[in-house]
């Protein structure tokens, strides 16, 4: 019998760029994606093709986007490619993947997996209210879609995507009443640090906002205690600079603190994780050339931990390398190790965006007691704490036993994060010590009439 | 907290069992400590499916199981919390003729122990509980209901903390034995213990303990295999059983449907485990088939965990055979959650009085000593077997 096919989970720029290295050495990949179509959240192609060109779509990635879309269309023939459908378990060398309504249990020889970002949100009050958007939410609806999340639209948080998407809806016609920046301007001097390692990225964003300031948009920086507030929809939002108290009305909010890493399936992969500083997250633990714990299984892009689509393609291709190599075929050393320098590189400028768009580590300590924390379950701030102090407890899995969190729709993909900074203030310990919550099948909810059904070989 | 302690009662394992033995052995004035090697309550107790359900259980149970169903509604004021316990009822289906034929020789059997069981017929089960799919017949018990197993469990450790328990997290026993007049223990790093009596708890861990005194038993681990919906606007009023096995499901007030059936199977670290990816889809096409109102919900979470089985699936309770000072109360074989508030007390009068009022005598370990017959051996993951409905679910 052959051996089974590797399997590469995620169809943007790590899992493509991994498609294409593998097919390059005769091997032929399964490649299974959510979305309809390749490019990943950063490059998403519209769901309807309109009048709006690579330009319009992608703006100075226009380039990047195309050759991408454009390599994975070259591989249609000798790959084989799932798209709408949802790995939602891996175990011992077998994926479960659903697609249009079945459950094919797949094997697998080499693992990639590419399953990129989301965005990493802490609640604030009124996040849950309708026309509150993620930031890369509120992109996705853009760029997919070709829909403004409102007519008068208010842009806060932190990281690169706060500028991207605002001036992006700049450009697209929408009204963008402010830029609301949960960074101090002080932290920003770190960009000039990071003008030698990636000259054109610091320099496209200070284009960013000043093309923002010019079109009479309001930027802030250093702001704190954000509160979304509406009856029934967002109708503006409240923050205070130092003593300050501002407000400004809008009817759309696009809200996120950069991204976090998708790292359901490495963990069901059994993967061995450890805490990250800069990405402030528990992450598969992984080498210089995307091995992970588990011979055979390798990780890139976001999903390994944040650092952007470039790195993506880079780590995509070394992550298929390092597969070619254990499988004892031709693997480019030379070539690996190129990659590999140039991801240090892009690492190096991971820390100067971590410095200039700093975590907002007091939120826990401020977060108000009746701000829902799971908005799948409904869990407030208060139960969480009570939580805590009524049981003893310390441990973020026990966290969740007792009060919820992370049980619902999302398995703590968006809550995680917040729920494990608030128990590490209430234990008074850092975050990476009250541990993570480990994963269970199925990653995100599938039918309960899903059918099994073996895939033909 | 002191390195060196001296308690009465040295408990090992939170469970469900040990922390409401711990709780009450503490409010008999006696001084305590309770061992978990993890976490109080993230075992059996905490992971099984939260039925709390008389009905199914063999007679022998039965006079420990009433004495649990009154504990049940007093746990606001035991514990401080209710542990989300609802009365609903506990409804066990027949999936054919002869299936029936067995819930009414159940019924017959059981008729003096104050279950109040109801034989529904096809007709009457439809009328009542309109939105079940398929089923030729049932036995309703009104009195059992269902709760949350994570909180119950969780609530007595706390409650036990609360009443002066000295409740120590991540502290495997590394050791235990005969000292003097009771016990020397050691436990997690550097912890040493003196007790006068030690109960040995320990849940899918005990066989190792009850080995150490020189009682071997045939435990085995079993995981049972759960799946959750979404929420949902109520479907199941009920607690639902199956006669032969198959499922058993309820709806939590929140509106999530949980449904079990089939097993888990256990991690490379085996003190983990994972449902299996099959075993969870039939239990899905089975509550979609049998509850039509279910057949557009989406399947949110699936859970596991590790229990521990016994091979006549009694659990051990009683006085050690070989140590004085010693008592077993484990392998619950799945059906542990309703019993464990009864069994507490009867471990702590057994501490208090060397006695107890609620008859044991099912449950000695004496049937497992070498030359007593046993009816079969198992060891091995379990990993696949159909469960008997009569022990499952509680």
């Amino acid at each position: 019998m052959s051996r089974p096919q590797p399997l590469v989970v995620g169809a943007g720029p790590a899992g493509v760029r991994a498609a294409e290295t593998l097919v390059r050495a005769g091997l032929r990949p399964l490649v299974v994606d959510e979305a309809p179509a390749c490019g990943g959240q950063i490059y998403r192609r519209p769901l309807v093709k309109d009048e709006r060109d690579a330009r319009a779509l992608y703006g100075s990635e226009a380039g990047k986007a195309q050759r991408l879309h454009g390599a994975f269309a070259a591989l249609a023939d000798r790959i084989d490619h799932w798209p709408r459908a949802l790995v939602w378990n891996l175990r011992d060398g077998r994926a479960d993947i659903a697609v249009a309504g079945e459950s094919r249990a797949v094997a697998y020889d080499g693992l990639i997996l590419a399953t990129g970002a989301s965005d990493r949100v802490l609640p604030v009050p009124g996040w849950t209210l309708p026309g509150v958007f993620t930031l890369g939410g509120a992109q996705v609806a853009l760029k997919a879609q070709g829909c403004a999340i409102g007519q008068r639209v208010v842009f806060a948080g932190s990281g690169p995507l706060l500028y991207l998407v605002a001036w992006q809806y700049l450009k697209a016609g929408v009204k963008v009443a402010a830029v609301l920046d949960a960074a101090p301007f002080a932290a920003k001097r770190h960009l000039l640090r990071g003008l030698a390692l990636a000259p054109d990225i610091v320099l496209r964003g200070m284009r960013f906002a000043a093309e923002l300031r010019l079109n009479g948009v309001l930027l802030r920086h250093g702001i704190c205690d954000l509160a979304l507030e509406g009856e029934g929809r967002v109708a503006g939002v409240r923050w205070r600079e130092g003593r300050r108290e501002r407000h400004l009305f809008c009817d759309g909010v696009g809200y996120g603190l950069s991204l976090r890493s998708e790292t359901q399936l490495a963990d069901l992969a059994g993967c061995a994780f450890a805490f990250n500083q800069r990405d402030r997250a528990f992450l598969p633990q992984r080498d210089s050339s995307s091995r992970t714990s588990v011979r055979g299984v390798y990780i890139a892009g976001d999903g390994a931990g944040i650092a952007g689509a470039d790195a993506a393609e880079l780590a995509g291709e070394r992550a298929a390398l390092a597969l070619l190599e254990d499988r004892g075929l031709p693997h480019a050393p030379e070539r690996a190790a190129d990659l590999e320098r140039k991801l240090a590189r892009i690492g190096r400028f991971r820390d100067v965006l971590e410095a200039a768009f700093p975590f907002p580590a007091q939120w826990a300590a401020r977060v108000k007691d009746e701000t829902v924390v799971c908005r799948c379950e409904e869990v407030s701030a208060r139960a969480l704490r009570n939580a805590v102090h009524d049981f003893s407890l310390d441990e973020i899995n026990r966290l969740k036993a007792v009060s919820r969190i992370g049980m619902g729709r999302c398995q703590g993909r968006f809550c995680g994060a917040a729920a494990a900074e608030l128990l590490a203030v209430e234990t008074g310990r850092g975050v990476e010590a009250v541990g993570r919550l480990r994963s269970q099948p199925p990653v995100k909810p599938v039918p309960l009439t899903l059918m099994p059904r073996e895939a033909a070989e | 907290m002191s390195p060196r302690l001296h308690v009465d009662v040295a408990v090992i394992g939170g469970g469900l069992v040990g922390s409401s033995a711990a709780l009450a052995l503490s409010q008999m004035g006696m001084r305590v400590a309770l061992l978990d090697r993890r976490y109080c309550g993230a075992q059996a107790s905490g992971v099984n499916y939260g039925g709390v359900r008389r009905q199914g259980r063999p007679p022998e149970q039965l006079p420990l199981s009433q004495r649990a169903h009154a504990v049940w509604p007093r746990l606001k004021a035991l514990i401080g919390i209710d542990g989300e316990f609802l009365r609903s009822g506990h409804l066990k289906l027949a999936m054919s003729e002869a299936d029936m034929a067995s819930l009414e020789a159940y019924a017959a059997k059981v008729a003096d122990c104050g279950l109040d069981l109801e034989l529904l017929g096809h007709n009457e089960l439809h009328r009542r509980f309109p939105w079940l799919g398929d089923a030729v017949g049932g036995s309703f018990c009104a009195g059992d209901g269902h709760a949350n197993p994570r909180l119950v469990a969780t609530g007595f450790a706390a409650a036990a903390r609360r009443a002066g328990v000295h409740v120590l997290e991540n502290a495997p026993v590394t050791g235990v034995a005969r000292n003097g007049a009771g016990f020397a223990l050691e436990a997690g790093e550097g912890l040493k213990l003196t007790a006068g009596t030690v109960i040995n708890s320990a849940g899918a861990w005990a066989d190792r303990f009850a080995a150490s005194f020189g009682e071997p038993v045939p435990l085995r681990r079993i995981y049972p295999s759960m799946v959750v919906t979404e929420p949902l606007a109520p479907v199941l009023t009920v607690n639902i059983g199956m006669e032969g096995g198959g499922i058993y499901a309820r709806q939590v007030e929140r509106g999530n449907c949980i449904v079990g059936g089939e097993r888990a199977e256990a991690l490379a670290d085996a003190d983990f485990s994972r449902p299996r990816s099959d075993g969870a889809l039939a239990i899905m096409s089975r509550a979609a088939a049998l509850f039509p109102g279910l057949a557009k919900a989406q399947a949110i979470r699936f859970w596991s965990g590790t229990e521990a089985e016994m091979p006549d699936r009694n659990p051990v309770i009683g006085p050690s055979l070989t140590t004085p000072g010693l008592i077993h109360a484990f392998g619950f074989s799945g059906a542990g959650f309703q019993i464990a508030p009864g069994v507490g007390q009867v471990l702590a009068e057994l501490v208090r009085d060397g006695r107890t009022t609620t008859p044991i005598e099912a449950f000695s370990i004496a049937r497992f000593a070498a030359g007593a017959s046993t009816d079969r051996t198992t060891l091995g993951s379990g990993a696949g077997e159909e469960q008997e409905p009569q022990r499952r679910g509680a």
